[in-house]
């Protein structure tokens, strides 16, 4: 074993979650044959290079390489762990060369899930203090080295750029020439970090690493592996939840032109080909006649009855604060029902994976937000030991949650195990947005009561999945999802009698899962939208009504008044036309936003413009930090204005862009982020976009029209002229 | 056998007439950049020039091409309003997770090599049929009008 295969983590943190779970191997790194068009991956060894930890290696010409332990679906991760990494390592950052890490769960586990995963927007907060120490512990080791070669105190040297210096005798080495002398020294275990205030990388709007190769068709995405030999498939499953495949004519799909193989399973139907036009040719060809099975009759009004009546049931505490009970005896009492669809991820990369079985082993190339996971899964579907399957990460081309399940992977094993050579399985978009594991149907029952302008009872019930029961079982404790009441424990306002609960309902055969912004997507859109109601009910602005309930959240207070002042707040606007606010502590960032829209006689809304302010902590790069919140805040838009998934008879009725409809250029009007400077540990930031503006849009429209929205997505009837109560 | 100008070359494929051009780059021809997103050119990840015009390839079957020459994100870049949308892209960090963007670029260099200063309705109508998933409109926005500026 080599520098490669020491932890530097440590034992998880949370231990105790990953103790549940499959985890608890080690492996030994192993890479076999690349695809043709694959980038520089990992390399086989660390020998002759500096690699005192996961993340670190230094050649001899000084080449700095770094593992991400985070995958890059588009947030700007691997440059943001860079920047951490080299930040603290003192490198040339114009010598980084940054790679995928393999999956090791020893290694590269996320400290915040202990298992390896990228999610939650909690890359950067999670690996913040890991990878400054793994910086610093490298930069102290090579100085020492350089110290001890020309027998000074290391001390007396400094670090910079991917040289040392000895400013007293005015020599400087390079760090490659210094690879041999640092490999020998111990790892320092708790290294000095920078005072933040001499930071040179981070804080810096620095250029991404993945993005030249993204302007030129060069990038390879999990879907773009070739491989000698490489075949293609597509598949159909049961078009009903549950259903298995009954009877398959394939007689007209063998005669395609290019068609080489029909794979037929329990429950879904696949066609192999020389490339996916003969595979989509085929399995159109196909006559299927599939036994629907027990949910051929299941309709979203059926899940909707089932989730209201849920919701009228008590649920289990997951959070106390004062009395509730005398808290709503006092004031004015009003009450308000939330109701969130099921959503599709629609990741434009469509679900794929490329795998080739042989008897003994076998490899998966694929885009992962879970790379060990995909690796045990297809392991336990393939009943080999989890070294004998070696998976290629990818970028991936968009996650927003559906990639932090290895479904696919174990579909596409199904598939390849029937298959001689490697085959690559790909869904059509159909199937991608009709099997996909969705965003929950949601459903949130609030009571409050309002004294002289503030809340003084608030009773909250969330109910609806428990993805973190499935999803991370240990971390499923007491009957309470922590997802499912994520920002609704931590509710910003100063509410001095609170009582939150949580009712698990889980829809029948309806698969459920993350979807960008999570738990707190639910709960920052029911208390935001009551807020508004609230402050109406009180006679008060919007943004006055938070402010004054926000003296123990000071940063969401000062974003607050930011992005008033920043989208005019209060100045005069045409008729039907609205500005509507919501604010968050979600993710560990602190965001406000204002939309403003119009909505026409027949009910049309037309987004006018959107104003976030945020306070992220330190922005370690301040240009991603816009570029999430200006994307997160158009995806939350497009399911506001469009998202819903839909049951009727077993089957999801979308089926792709046509009708399961996307925000374009034409729609999206002027967007401005305000990052506010902070001297905070980070914050998260990729979902929280996605999460302020559905709020603020419900908002604007009330204030446009009066009509109170309480479910989503918006429904123009209800705001056309002729119906306005 | 079929031969096609793809980025100034002749190109050799056996493929039947009918199979869109899409999967006669990526599968045949092993040209990964340009992107299958939708099959019914909904989103236009699969964008590419037939004669500089922007065409959805997931719709085109191959063998309606005839003479014609066929640009892809691979060749984009040697046609100055391609270079210009490229140097866009990177100058102002455009890109998120990048699947759409190879069909953005595509449709935006069309754009600007038929008319080098488009007003933002010329955005709109050049752009719309183009879906990103990450939100990146803002920035492509940006983007063209950076790129029409150096013109």
């Amino acid at each position: 074993m080599r520098a490669l295969d020491k932890p530097l983590l440590g034992p998880s943190r949370r231990g105790v979650l990953k103790a549940g779970l499959a985890g608890g191997f080690w492996l030994a790194f192993h890479f076999p044959a690349r695809a043709v068009n694959e980038p520089e991956q990992q390399p086989d060894t660390t020998e002759g290079q500096f690699a005192p930890n996961a993340f670190i290696r230094i050649d001899r010409s000084g080449k700095t390489t770094l593992v991400m332990p985070q995958v890059e679906m588009g947030q700007g991760v691997y440059t943001a762990v860079a920047m951490i990494l080299a930040e603290e390592l003192d490198a040339d950052f114009a010598q980084v060369a940054v790679v995928h890490a393999p999956p090791n769960e020893k290694l590269y586990a996320n400290p915040f899930f202990g298992v390896q995963v990228t999610g939650s927007s909690n890359s950067v907060r999670a690996f913040w203090k890991p990878l400054r120490q793994a910086g610093a512990a490298a930069r102290a080791m090579l100085v020492r080295a350089a110290a001890k070669e020309w027998q000074v105190d290391p001390a007396s040297c400094s670090a910079s750029n991917g040289k040392v210096a000895h400013a007293a005798s005015a020599r400087t080495v390079g760090y490659g020439d210094l690879v041999d002398a640092a490999s020998g020294l111990p790892v320092p275990q708790d290294p000095p970090l920078k005072d933040p205030k001499n930071f040179t990388l981070i804080g810096k709007p620095l250029k991404r690493f993945d993005t030249p190769a993204k302007t030129n068709g060069k990038v390879v995405y999990g879907i773009d592996a070739m491989l000698p030999g490489i075949k293609f498939a597509t598949l159909a499953q049961s078009p009903v939840f549950g259903g298995k495949v009954g009877h398959v004519d394939d007689s007209a799909a063998k005669s395609i032109p290019g068609v080489r193989q029909i794979v037929v399973l329990d429950d879904l139907v696949a066609v192999v080909g020389d490339h996916m036009w003969a595979a989509k040719q085929g399995l159109d060809a196909l006559v299927v006649t599939w036994d629907d099975g027990k949910y051929a009759n299941l309709s979203s009004r059926d899940i909707w009855e089932d989730l209201r009546a849920a919701s009228r049931k008590e649920g289990v505490i997951a959070k106390t604060v004062g009395d509730v009970a005398k808290g709503l005896s006092q004031g004015d009492r009003f009450e308000g029902e939330y109701e969130l669809p099921f959503l599709a991820h629609a990741a434009m990369e469509p679900m794929n994976c490329t795998v080739h079985a042989r008897p003994d082993g076998c490899e998966v190339w694929i885009g992962t937000q879970v790379l060990a996971r995909v690796q045990q899964t297809v392991a336990q579907v393939a009943g080999l030991p989890v070294d004998k399957v070696t998976v290629h990460n990818h970028l991936l081309g968009g996650g927003f949650g559906r990639r932090l399940e290895p479904d696919m992977a174990a579909t596409a094993f199904r598939i390849a195990q029937h298959v001689d050579g490697p085959v690559k399985v790909v869904w059509t978009r159909e199937e991608d947005i009709r099997h996909d594991i969705y965003r929950p149907v949601y459903r949130d029952v609030i009571s409050a009561s309002l004294s002289n302008g503030k809340i003084v009872g608030w009773k909250y019930r969330i109910a609806g999945s428990a993805i973190i029961a499935r999803w991370l079982p240990p971390a499923f404790t007491n009957g309470i999802d922590i997802d499912a009441v994520d920002s609704a424990v931590d509710i910003p306002y100063d509410i001095p009698n609170l009582q939150v609960e949580y009712v698990r309902a889980e829809p029948p055969a309806v698969p459920t899962g993350f979807w960008r912004g999570v738990g707190a997507n639910n709960n920052v859109f029911a208390i935001e939208c009551f807020m508004d109601e609230l402050a109406r009910k009180a006679g008060m602005d919007p943004v006055a009504f938070r402010v004054g309930m926000l003296g123990k959240t000071p940063r969401l207070k000062a974003a607050l008044e930011l992005v008033a002042e920043k989208s005019d707040w209060g100045k005069p606007l045409p008729a039907r036309v609205g500005r509507g606010v919501s604010a968050q502590p979600s993710f560990g960032s602190f965001i406000a936003t204002v939309v403003e829209a119009e909505v026409d006689e027949r009910g049309e809304v037309r987004l006018r413009r959107v104003t976030s302010a945020v306070d992220t902590g330190i922005a370690v790069n301040p240009d991603t930090i816009q570029a999430q919140l200006q994307g997160g805040l158009i995806f939350g838009l497009t399911a506001a204005l469009w998202g819903e998934i839909t049951i009727e008879k077993g089957r999801v009725q979308q089926s792709n862009f046509n009708d399961y409809r996307m925000l374009r250029i034409d729609e999206v009007p002027r967007i401005d982020v305000h990052v506010i400077k902070s001297g905070e540990d980070p914050g998260g930031i990729g979902e929280t976009g996605a999460t302020a503006s559905p709020p603020a849009l419900r908002n604007a429209i009330y204030a446009a029209t009066g009509v109170a929205l309480r479910r989503l997505p918006i429904d123009r009837a209800a705001l056309a002229v002729a119906n306005k109560a | 056998m079929a031969t096609l100008k793809i980025n100034g070359e002749d190109r050799n494929f056996d493929a039947p007439d009918d199979m869109p051009l899409l999967w006669v780059l990526r599968d045949v021809l092993g040209m990964t950049g340009t992107k299958f997103g939708c099959g019914i050119a909904q989103c236009g990840a699969c964008t590419v020039h037939i004669d500089g015009n922007p065409v959805r390839s997931c719709l085109l079957p191959v063998g309606a091409i005839g003479n014609r020459s066929v640009t892809t994100i691979e060749g984009i870049g040697a046609t100055e309003a391609g270079a210009k949308a490229q140097r866009a892209w990177l100058d102002l960090e455009v890109i998120q997770c990048g699947y759409c963007q190879s069909g953005q670029i595509m449709s935006a260099s069309a754009l600007l090599a038929t008319n080098p200063h488009p007003d933002d309705a010329d955005i709109d109508a050049a752009m719309s049929g183009n879906i990103c998933r990450c939100g990146t409109y803002v920035r492509i926005r940006e983007a063209i009008k950076r790129a029409s500026g150096e013109a």
